[in-house]
């Protein structure tokens, strides 16, 4: 256990740092590098006043160092300004629009298990085969496809030719509205309204950007399990747990499996943290009303304070699943402790 | 090839260290000529680099030539791949888009890993301080989302193609300092280092003649499979409208003004859309054949 | 006869055609101690391999006769062999720090071997795998065997990662044991003290053995007879107590080469290999 609490110290001393870096990258960003900070924040439209007041507020006749600190400072208040498109805090704005991400997100990593894993391990145990072959394939173009234009391609065939799914958005129209908003993941909400059309409406629109979402992540996951499981089944235990006169599933699961379960772990937090990146692109696409979007949004009315709270807000994200699957490894490997 | 060449290339006691030099590229050149997919992938990079180097001769016509009349059209004999929706001929623009693509990877790569190198070659030969701050840095930068950082970097400066070479850039580099440092600490301990350090080398010296060199190999592996993946950013920033400004026929900003025209005329958004999964396609198939022949164990 | 071996044959494809790993080896096994002598890439552990058919999947075996206690190996399905995998005969590997699961603790390991060859109706839960398998850590002379069985085999020594090894392939009471090279990973005091144990083992339960080692020495003093392999074929079988009197070139030459402290030599033998060795006779020079 000593080495897992020596890990936590090690992260506890790192996380705010490389925190603390993120942040001033995103300083430097929004404060440094455009000509004027406060009209990249207010826009050019702003009354003269307003932009004088602002001026003064964000103290830009500070020198640098002090101004951070301020930066610091509010952001530690969970202040990140205010949106100039919405005029809401920054903050509430993403935590409107976070959680339709988060189920975004999470759909697809679990199809992205659910198929991955499999795959990865029965082409693994069938090495040469077709199965195998096809299994290869699938991977090398999984990750050369751009996911906008898979997604166009899905909405192409399955919405317009086919009329198997519905179109963008998160729900039709009809359904908009309809129940209350508890967890903010509108399959979970419908659930626990009971409102089954509703329910059946989020998830047949979850289904497709979910899909497309979750396609590069499949190769990803797949290829790393192929390969993990190949290193793992060339091992001299297999030849003791074929010895032992055991069958081909617990060998395969139980001890092949069981030897990487840790290393896929840690492919599988960064896999989530890279479907959060992916969303952004998808849900520009399926007008998916997530923080992706919320992003790109900002980013065509050039409001930077959003923006940036935007990027904070994923990079914090990103940081922590870095940590947690460093974490996840070291306490799940017997041999790390 | 005649077969003197050939001899000399694989004699078993080469006279010359550039005789042992060329025998070892052409002992890997002809284990990478036996891997069907990754040959196919170089061939497809030839290609397209080929093309994009004469896209004014191959080119019919001025990408940025408009014909309203003939918006949207089918492929045709006087269009070969058919026009866009201001009337531009997509096969032109299509070529001129490869140019801006291979350029934003190329630019990318050239800043990117020699920065990595020098940076994981120092960390790893210089120790302790040195190599802790570094690797700290480094870890920051590792951390970031890279296309979500590259959008709130080409946010505060002019979207165009610089600053989304600018911005990829700034989250690629950390994997490579990391590899470099890896290799670098593999060879740091070994005899031959030793001996060139009791022959009163410095630690420049060392690095850069002697340990830099060893690490272009699985460098190299992890550009060429990097450069995949910049495609993609560099496609999905211009589809964004972060990337390439119109009327530049950047191909993910082709894709983004042509989406509405997905159901009808499809074959507008999905021609560069072809283009950049072939391209990054043949960045993989290449990458992994090249980690075959060069570094395996690097899986 | 537990086991009958008439003219082996295993062939592997390489790029430049098939070679021959085993060649023509005839081998019989009763209820005795026998012992595999050779270098390495003589074969000896792909004939022992072959009776449990633990081959890679590229290995192409044929052979006259390949039966373990009357059944017909060669072409036996998978699920037969995984009948008598275990259950009837077993197999321990060289270096216990590879051939355990790195992710298991040495008592689950022992256990699952013990509950997956219990007779049919006898219990076989949980807890009585668990107590059993501290009650055949014991069996191995392991001292304390309650706290071994909870330990992962990256921190056991190689002695003990042995006889966990041992009581592995005991637990399902097999009736032959084959152990390649199971002290060669050792230290030289362990060795003798893990092959006593095996000998004490199979003596004790009336097992066959089957001992692969590179050590003729060794093998001597453990087994009833000796086979002596080199290049894929069996050059010499004799008793191990007639060892002395060898008649192949190559075992008296492994002999000679023995380094003794009774008679000192100025200096050392090495063996001169003879080109005639490699002909596919089969019979001692």
């Amino acid at each position: 256990m000593r080495a897992s609490l020596r890990a936590l110290a090690g992260a506890v001393v790192t996380v705010p740092i490389t925190l603390l870096g993120l942040a001033l990258v995103t300083f430097l960003i929004g404060r440094v590098m455009p000509i004027d900070p406060v009209l990249a924040i207010l826009g050019d439209r702003a009354p003269e006043d307003v932009v004088a007041r602002t001026r003064i507020e964000m103290g830009l006749d500070r020198p640098l160092p002090v101004q951070f600190f301020r930066y610091i400072t509010q952001l530690l208040h969970g202040n990140l300004g205010n949106s100039v498109m919405t005029s809401h805090p920054v903050t509430e704005d993403i935590a409107h629009f976070f959680p339709a991400t988060i189920e975004l997100a999470t759909a697809a990593m679990l199809i992205a298990m659910l198929i991955g894993i499999p795959l990865g391990v029965f082409a693994a145990v069938r090495q040469g085969s077709r199965l195998d072959n096809v299994v290869r394939v699938f991977c090398l173009t999984g990750q050369s496809v751009p996911v906008f234009v898979l997604a166009m391609l899905s909405l192409l065939v399955f919405y317009a030719k086919l009329g198997w799914a519905p179109g963008t958005g998160r729900a039709d129209v009809v359904f908009q509205d309809m129940v209350p908003e508890v967890t903010g993941f509108l399959t979970v909400d419908t659930l626990l309204a009971g409102d089954w059309d509703s329910f059946r409406d989020a998830v047949a629109h979850l289904a497709q950007p979910a899909g497309v979402l979750a396609w590069f992540s499949i190769a990803y996951i797949a290829r790393m399990t192929r390969a993990f499981m190949l290193d793992a089944l060339s091992g001299e235990y297999i030849i003791t747990a074929r010895a032992k006169g055991l069958s081909a599933a617990r060998i395969i699961w139980r001890h092949a499996f069981g030897n990487i379960a840790v290393r896929l772990v840690t492919v599988l937090a960064l896999t989530y943290a890279g479907l959060l990146e992916g969303a952004v692109i998808t849900e520009t696409v399926f007008s998916w009303p997530g923080l992706g979007q919320y992003l790109t949004v900002s980013l065509l009315n050039a409001d930077m304070n959003a923006v940036l709270g935007a990027t904070l807000v994923v990079g914090l994200v990103y940081v922590v699943l870095n940590l947690l699957a460093d974490m996840i490894y070291r306490m799940l490997d017997p041999r790390v402790r | 090839m005649n077969a003197l060449t050939r001899d000399w290339l694989l004699s078993d006691s080469p006279a010359s260290r550039r005789q042992a030099a060329w025998g070892r590229r052409y002992r890997l050149w002809l284990q990478f000529r036996g891997h069907g997919l990754a040959m196919a992938g170089l061939c497809v990079i030839v290609f397209v680099v080929f093309v994009s180097a004469l896209a004014p001769l191959l080119a019919m016509q001025d990408p940025g030539a408009q014909d309203l009349a003939a918006r949207l059209a089918p492929p045709s004999a006087a269009h070969w791949l058919g026009t866009d929706e201001l009337g531009r001929d997509l096969y032109s623009r299509l070529v001129y888009g490869g140019r801006i693509t291979l350029g934003m990877v190329l630019a990318v790569v050239v800043l990117v890993a020699p920065f990595g190198l020098a940076v994981g070659c120092v960390a790893g030969y210089a120790g302790g301080v040195a190599d802790k701050v570094l690797m700290r840095v480094t870890d920051i930068f590792l951390a970031f989302p890279r296309l979500v950082l590259a959008l709130a970097f080409v946010a505060a400066m002019k979207p165009g193609v610089e600053s989304a070479v600018f911005a990829i850039a700034l989250t690629a580099w950390p994997p490579y300092a990391r590899l470099a440092r890896a290799e670098t600490l593999t060879f740091r301990n070994t005899d031959f280092v030793a001996a060139v350090r009791l022959t009163g080398a410095s630690a420049s010296r060392i690095v850069l003649r002697h340990i830099a060199p060893l690490c272009v190999s699985s460098m190299i592996v992890r550009v060429t499979l990097d450069m995949s993946s910049i495609v993609l950013t560099a496609a999905g920033l211009g589809f964004l409208g972060m990337g390439a400004q119109p009327p530049s026929p950047e191909w993910g900003a082709m894709i983004a003004s042509a989406r509405r025209f997905m159901l009808d005329e499809w074959w507008v958004p999905a021609i560069p859309g072809l283009a950049i999964f072939v391209v990054s396609l043949a960045f993989n198939l290449l990458g992994d054949g090249l980690r075959d022949v060069l570094d395996p164990k690097q899986s | 006869m537990l086991v009958e071996i008439r003219n082996l044959s295993i062939r592997f494809p390489t790029p430049r055609g098939e070679t021959e790993a085993v060649r023509g080896v005839s081998l019989s096994l009763g209820q005795e101690k026998l012992g595999i002598v050779g270098e390495s890439g003589s074969g000896k552990s792909l004939t022992a391999r072959s009776i449990l058919k633990l081959l890679p999947s590229n290995a192409r075996i044929s052979a006259e006769r390949l039966a373990f206690d009357g059944t017909d190996v060669l072409s036996a399905s998978e699920a037969d062999m995984r009948a008598i995998r275990g259950r009837r005969a077993g197999l321990i590997l060289q270096d216990p720090k590879y051939a355990l699961n790195p992710v298991m603790t040495a008592g689950s390991q022992i256990a699952e071997a013990w509950r997956a060859h219990r007779p049919a109706g006898a219990r076989a839960g949980r807890k009585e795998a668990a107590e059993a398998a501290v009650d055949l850590l014991a069996q191995v002379q392991i001292r304390d065997p309650g706290r071994v069985a909870g330990a992962y085999p990256h921190e056991l020594s190689g002695g003990m990662g042995q006889r966990v090894m041992i009581a592995m392939m005991l637990a399902p009471s097999p009736d032959l044991l084959i152990a390649d090279e199971p002290t060669s990973a050792l230290d030289a005091t362990v060795q003798a003290e893990i092959l006593r144990l095996i000998e004490d083992l199979v003596s004790r339960r009336g097992m066959g053995l089957i001992l692969i080692s590179h050590d003729l020495p060794l093998v001597s003093h453990v087994c009833d007879r000796v086979a002596v392999m080199y290049a894929g074929q069996v050059v010499e079988e004799l008793p191990a107590r007639d060892l002395r009197h060898a008649r192949h070139g190559y075992t008296r030459g492994l002999l000679e080469c023995l380094p003794s402290l009774i008679h000192p030599q100025q200096r050392l033998k090495v063996l001169n290999r003879d080109p005639a060795w490699l002909d596919p006779t089969g019979v001692p020079r």
